[in-house]
């Protein structure tokens, strides 16, 4: 990488966190929504466990809870840090810069990790005196999930952000909406075994269901599955390159049609 | 004198409608030239055009002798921009804005471009304050304070001074002349105020349906038109040609 790409990377990078820094509430609202998510699934667990114990077993909920949380964090985080240049309108005085669309995507998803980390240490901390259960017990498989969540989320976020870029804030919306498609064959709470065999198949294209069985088998059952991460990391990989091409795609035709001076009106 | 910037047949259609039609421009190197023309006439879309936010239907544009379509970053790097419709981040300081369009720049010492903006443009007492928080006139200033952080060969200017009080107007057209005389720089100007082209500018363009219909010098165009003021010599040519 060029030093002048560091540069302009480096330059959104202290954009986005200027931004955090002037509002208590948005940081707030970072480890807000999951300790909520930890407290009220904590609870449930709780409920569940003194019932049937084997769906709680080794903490599994929680742990695929917060799992789970840090793909819809790292995505709504990439998301909202573009949605900050069109509510702003500051994607006109952005590309007149000499600043690159993958540049842009670049400072994207390094202050997504950056605000996904912030949201998710401290909600994983406390699920260990509350609840008894600490995702850290995982190891160095836990970054391994972590990571590929976290890909997903920006694969996702791609394709969203693309749509915002063509189509405006009317398309907004979407940012909440999309990850969720996938949650169902994602298989977070229940083995991919309980999809009926046709949803199996689609869950097999969708690289979260590799990781959560990967996570169960660890879990549950001490097993270290690097065949199912290695499809989860292949498939992310292949949906990162797509959600790439969707977003200069997208880009393109903003250029196209004259988009990037009107884009927050 | 070369040109700086040069458009060769110059088209933008949006759908069926021709925005830009067969624009041949050129900008010589330390002039300050006004484009005009009214609402519609094709002035944003060509300013768009040659700042790289929108692509052109068809034509050339040469800008630093870089094929601007092609490639514009090798250009970019030497041009800015500013225009009262586009917004810098609201939530921001004016330090920090700057702070963070200098390192977008690739300047080596930000700190200091950003303190030689802060006192061109008389910021210090609000430098610390958020965008959000400036009047209309201070907001102008942070913008062509931005459009000035990397002391630009080429300032693409869209109404610079539209919706100011008459001391800030008056304070920036004699900055921007000083800007141009000291630099060498280049200046693309679009206004509707004609007594800022008037004051600053050595040529007019002007665009009418998208097409370029006049160009030359104030006393020229003045003489041609047999007119006193370029803004009756406007209205002879919005409203179609000669009277």
């Amino acid at each position: 990488m060029k030093l002048g790409s560091v540069c302009r990377i480096h330059a959104l990078l202290l954009r986005y966190l200027y931004v955090l820094r002037s509002s208590w509430p948005r940081i707030i609202e970072i480890s807000y929504w999951p300790t909520m998510q930890l407290i009220i699934w904590g609870f449930v667990s709780l409920h569940f466990g003194a019932a049937q114990p084997e769906i709680t077993a080794s903490g599994i909920l929680i742990s695929v809870v917060l799992v789970w949380d840090s793909l819809f964090r790292s995505h709504v985080s990439y998301t909202l840090s573009f949605l900050e240049e069109m509510w702003s309108r500051n994607l006109g005085n952005l590309f007149v810069a000499p600043l690159r669309p993958w540049e842009l995507m670049l400072a994207l998803a390094t202050i997504s990790l950056i605000r996904t980390l912030i949201g998710m240490i401290p909600a994983a901390l406390l699920a260990i005196p509350f609840f008894g259960v600490s995702v850290f017990d995982m190891g160095l498989p836990l970054l391994v999930f972590f990571f590929n969540l976290v890909f997903t989320g920006w694969a996702i976020s791609q394709v969203v952000t693309g749509i915002l870029l063509r189509y405006g804030l009317g398309a907004e919306s979407l940012t909440w909406v999309i990850p969720f498609m996938i949650a169902p064959v994602s298989c977070i709470y229940y083995p991919l075994s309980t999809l009926p065999a046709w949803l199996q198949k689609i869950a097999n294209l969708v690289p979260t269901s590799y990781v959560f069985e990967g996570m169960r088998a660890l879990v549950l059952h001490g097993e270290w599955r690097a065949d199912l991460l290695q499809k989860a990391f292949m498939l992310n990989c292949i949906y990162f390159v797509l959600g790439m091409c969707v977003f200069l795609i997208a880009f393109r035709s903003a250029r196209t049609h004259g988009l990037l001076l009107q884009a927050g009106e | 004198m070369s040109a700086v910037l040069k458009t060769e047949s110059l088209v933008k259609d949006f759908g069926s409608t021709r925005a830009v039609d067969n624009l041949n421009l050129s900008l010589n190197a330390g002039t300050t030239t006004a484009l005009l023309g009214g609402n519609g006439a094709g002035k944003t879309t060509t300013l768009s055009m040659l700042l790289g936010l929108l692509i052109p239907t068809s034509g050339k544009i040469d800008i630093f002798d870089h094929n601007f379509v092609e490639d514009r970053y090798p250009a970019l790097k030497r041009m800015n921009f500013s225009s009262p419709y586009v917004d810098l981040p609201q939530r921001l300081t004016v330090r920090e804005n700057l702070t963070v369009y200098g390192k977008l720049y690739g300047l080596k010492d930000v700190q200091s471009a950003v303190m030689e903006m802060v006192e061109t443009f008389r910021l210090s007492e609000f430098i610390d304050r958020r965008i959000r928080r400036l009047s209309a006139g201070q907001k102008t200033r942070v913008s062509l304070a931005k459009a000035l952080i990397n002391t630009p060969d080429l300032l693409l200017l869209d109404e610079p001074t539209a919706s100011l009080d008459p001391e800030t107007v008056s304070w920036i057209r004699t900055f921007l002349k000083k800007y141009q005389q000291d630099r060498g720089a280049t200046i693309l100007l679009a206004s509707h105020d004609m007594k800022e082209v008037e004051q600053l500018c050595e040529n007019v363009l002007l665009l009418r349906k998208g097409k370029l219909v006049e160009e030359g010098t104030p006393p020229d165009l003045l003489k041609k038109y047999g007119r006193k003021t370029l803004e009756e010599v406007f209205l002879d040519i919005s409203r179609g040609g000669i009277p």
